[in-house]
């Protein structure tokens, strides 16, 4: 780059400086776009219903805490949906996180002889549809009398989220170098203290991201939901599609519910922002 | 990159440390060793495979029996009549079409815009990480959300933000009555891979941006010393570069959008030609009941899906041996 500009006539130069604004301008406007659904449903959901559904658009109408009000304390409370929902995704996420780290271990740091494979066994169950083993989980929870039990999800969510979480924190744990682990034996450390003082330090972010990653795939689901629980368990992305059919205004209350709902996963996003395409990519790429 | 000092090491150490043991102590401590190493591993490999490889057991054994729990008293085994019915079922087939049609087409624009915004995001300018920031936000809205934003707020033909916004374009140059089409009506199929291509565009985004902060520096530098033009760059040193990354990316996706089933179910029902496999089957055996057909169909899916599976898990492994080899 900087070959180009030094050797480049004066003229060039600001041809080249002018593109380059505009790349810029041109990425930002991209990315405003992207965002603009994102951004006009936070708007929106401050709108009082009959702002919310002009046509133009309204830039200027007076904001209102109305929908959420509407939202959290009206008909249908929010709140059990909800916390059936954060029951589900954190305590699946706790449950991966107790099977898949001695796994993880077991295939990174210690690694039993055909790990490889039992690695890609753990990800060829994820290409499994979930649909095709709705049916018998179904009349299984039936016979069980677990239908409209959170334990349910809970397990489900487990197995679910289990090979990525393996893949991933085998990633993460591979890159604990095997030299420090040594060192620290030969100084006398024993398992416990190398797990927390030496494997939790390097490995900490990335399982910070991996729990990140299961808690929004729990939190997203809805098909197992639908199918799996009625009133009691019922959970928020399941409450959500009480809008699919609304009738009359109801426009800012949907979209205060869908960024009320949507927060915890904007939130755990973004922070685990710079470790997101790791995990995603199930630590193939860095 | 990283994982090839770190992946293999610890496995060579530990095999060597496996030998240098085997040639000391006797068998029955040697095996005790052996299964010390496996023990971790055990809990979370037994609760995967009776997780997963029993209810697709029991679906197979339920798709040979003729099974609606409307009549439970009329359950009897049908060889393979559910086969041939859901291979002879015009709406289960054109489902299979929807699928491979809807996966195809919305992993294809996702990775082409995708590839288009990473490359923008990879050159440095003001506000970069905003940006980048920006762009992730509409994979992080739940799906549920997402589907239900796309119907309502963007495409209701009254008061949808797109002809809400063509409204306010056509008065800015006098025009009275613009067009106003009803979106999902006209183009559901198109809605459904829109809405996705805007959920899935980030994702692919983020892994081609990881690929291209990647490309090696000195081959770059090396090839604008020898004068290679913009294009020549991207073609030559840039796309074979991303080759891993762009297959990565789609087979990712495809393993995800093959399964879809919000997206679909919240915008159009299943109507309109938009039933796809997940919510054909849904519908089977949800709706009508029909536990037979509906394991039949689920078979099926499960090798087509094995058929994909193969290809991605080769493509990852030899991912996976690249890193290890390099």
């Amino acid at each position: 780059m900087s070959a180009v500009t030094t050797t480049a006539a004066p003229s060039a130069n600001l041809a080249q400086r002018g593109k380059g604004a505009f790349l810029g301008l041109l990425a930002w406007a991209v990315g405003l776009l992207f965002f603009l659904p994102v951004a006009w449903m936070v708007l929106t959901s401050f709108r009082s219903e009959s702002d919310a559904a002009t046509n133009p658009p309204s830039l200027t109408a007076p904001l209102t805490l109305d929908s959420y009000r509407e939202f959290f304390g009206g008909g249908a409370s929010p709140w059990p949906p909800l916390i059936n929902s954060l029951t589900a995704s954190l305590l699946s996420t706790l449950l991966v996180l107790v099977l898949a780290l001695p796994a993880a271990y077991a295939l990174s740091i210690r690694p039993v002889k055909a790990w490889r494979d039992v690695l890609f066994f753990f990800l060829s169950t994820k290409m499994l549809p979930i649909v095709a083993a709705l049916l018998p989980i179904y009349l299984i929870a039936q016979n069980l009398g677990m239908l409209d039990n959170i334990w349910l999800l809970i397990i489900l969510y487990t197995a679910m989220n289990l090979p990525i979480a393996v893949w991933m924190l085998q990633s993460f744990l591979a890159e604990v170098p095997a030299s420090v682990i040594e060192a620290a034996q030969i100084d006398g450390a024993r398992l416990p203290v190398i797990l927390y003082r030496v494997i939790m330090p390097i490995a900490g972010p990335g399982i910070a991201a991996t729990s990140l990653i299961c808690f929004i795939f729990s939190w997203n689901e809805m098909l197992f939901a639908r199918v799996l629980t009625g009133v009691t368990a019922q959970t928020a992305p399941v409450f959500l599609t009480s809008f699919i059919t609304s009738q009359g205004l109801f426009l800012a209350q949907m979209c205060a519910a869908s960024f009320a709902i949507s927060l915890p996963v904007l939130a755990a996003g973004f922070a685990a922002q710079d470790k997101l395409v790791q995990g995603l990519s199930l630590g193939a790429v860095k | 990159m990283s994982t090839s000092p770190t992946a293999a090491p610890p496995q060579s150490s530990g095999a060597d440390a496996g030998r240098n043991d085997s040639a000391r102590r006797p068998a029955a401590a040697r095996r005790a060793s052996v299964w010390a190493r496996r023990a971790p591993l055990l809990p979370a490999l037994i609760f995967l495979i009776i997780m997963t490889q029993l209810p697709f057991a029991a679906t197979l054994v339920i798709s040979l029996f003729d099974w609606n729990s409307l009549y439970p008293d009329d359950r009897a085994f049908a060889g393979l009549a559910n086969f041939g019915e859901v291979l002879s079922d015009a709406d289960l087939r054109s489902s299979v079409l929807t699928t491979i049609i809807l996966t195809t087409t919305v992993v294809l624009a996702s990775l082409v815009l995708g590839l288009a915004i990473a490359l923008l995001l990879d050159r440095s300018f003001r506000g970069r990480g905003i940006v980048r920031t920006l762009m992730i936000a509409p994979f992080l809205v739940v799906p549920v959300a997402a589907a239900l934003l796309w119907k309502h707020m963007l495409f209701n033909p009254e008061y949808g933000l797109l002809n809400g916004s063509i409204n306010w374009f056509a008065g800015l140059f006098g025009i009275d009555n613009p067009i106003q089409p009803d979106w999902i009506s006209e183009m559901p199929l198109l809605a459904v891979q829109i809405s996705l291509v805007w959920q899935w565009t980030p994702f692919m985004m983020l892994i081609l941006l990881a690929g291209l902060q990647s490309r090696p520096g000195d081959v770059m530098e090396a090839a604008r010393l020898d004068g290679a033009g913009n294009w020549q760059m991207f073609r030559y040193i840039t796309l074979p570069h991303l080759r891993r990354y762009l297959e990565l990316g789609g087979l990712l996706g495809s393993i995800y959008i093959v399964q879809n089933f919000d997206a679909v179910f919240i915008m159009t029902q299943g109507g309109l030609g938009t039933a796809n496999l997940p919510f054909s089957i849904y519908q089977t055996f949800y709706q009508a009941h029909e536990y037979g057909l509906a394991s039949a169909a689920g078979v099926l899916v499960v090798i087509g899906s094995i058929i994909l599976a193969t290809f991605a898990l080769r493509v990852v492994s030899s991912l996976f041996s690249e890193e290890g080899s390099r």
